[in-house]
């Protein structure tokens, strides 16, 4: 029930920002809308952890901002390996030890590993990740577990 | 501060947004070009992607000001935010279930995640 509800807030909020009309009559076919894709989401069973993901805490906000700090750092170091003379490549595939305990919280990890540029998770097995590093700077297993760390702290309150 | 400053201030940072972004995307782009394989080449496509992506859309936004733009503008950034590691992992996972394996790999872990199955060679 409460994730109809989170689901019906999100879509209306998002209809709302999309479509910017306040007139009485749309506002209405508005929510007719949203009531109907919340009626289809439950028919179909869509109303769980992954589709209405309220069980993540707040800090994810925070988590995502202090993850755009890590991209633009690790672009940076890229393009300097991209502009560098002699590129200073040394490609690895590395394990990578994961510790969340929800899959959401799986697909978060993997899903930032992947969006620093230097790293590309390859393949997910429980409890693991292959991850793809374009240098040796870029596979540093502490920063790995720093960022598993921030995530296990978003993932589930 | 009277608006004509704002608006230069504005001005000014999404220029700065601009500027930044657009080295950034030509560095990818430039990298595609020169890295050796289709993993490293990820990578550049992944700057491309993630900050080269992100700035423009940020610069953008400066120029919207307050308005429904820069709502649509930050829903487009916050999808791009999500949705382009998904894409960059099924280009890499594709690669690795076809077997191909990067050039020079100086360390191979891949054994230890998936079971001694990796271990064959690459035949290009």
């Amino acid at each position: 029930m409460t994730k109809a509800v989170g689901l019906l807030i999100a879509l209306f909020a998002l209809w709302l920002g999309l479509s910017g009309y306040f007139k009485p009559f749309l506002l209405t076919l508005g929510v007719l809308s949203c009531l109907f894709t919340v009626y289809l989401a439950r028919r179909m069973n869509l109303l769980d952890d992954e589709a209405v993901p309220l069980q993540l805490r707040p800090g994810l906000l925070l988590y995502w901002s202090w993850l755009g700090g890590e991209v633009f750092k690790s672009a940076w170091a890229v393009s300097k390996v991209i502009l560098a003379r002699e590129m200073p490549i040394s490609q690895q595939l590395i394990a990578v030890p994961c510790s969340q305990k929800t899959e959401m919280g799986h697909v978060i990890f993997a899903n930032s590993i992947t969006l620093t540029p230097g790293t590309v998770t390859v393949e997910t097995v429980p409890g693991k990740f292959l991850v793809h590093a374009l240098t040796d700077e870029a596979a540093n297993l502490e920063g790995f577990a720093d960022m598993g760390r921030r995530v296990t702290e978003v993932e589930a309150r | 501060m009277d608006p004509v400053t704002i608006e230069l201030l504005l001005n000014i940072a999404s220029g700065i947004a601009f500027t930044v972004g657009g080295v950034f995307l030509l560095i990818g782009a430039f990298g595609l070009v020169r890295l050796p394989d289709v993993w490293s080449r990820l990578h550049a496509a992944g700057v491309v992607d993630t900050v080269g992506a992100e700035l423009i859309l940020v610069g953008m936004m400066f120029q919207a000001g307050f308005s429904q733009t820069t709502l649509k503008l930050a829903l487009i950034g916050l999808f791009l935010f999500v949705t382009s590691p998904t894409a960059t992992h099924a280009v890499a996972n594709a690669a690795f279930v076809a077997g191909i394996r990067p050039v020079r790999l100086r360390r191979n872990e891949s054994g230890e995640v998936i079971g001694e199955s990796s271990h064959k060679e690459f035949q290009p």
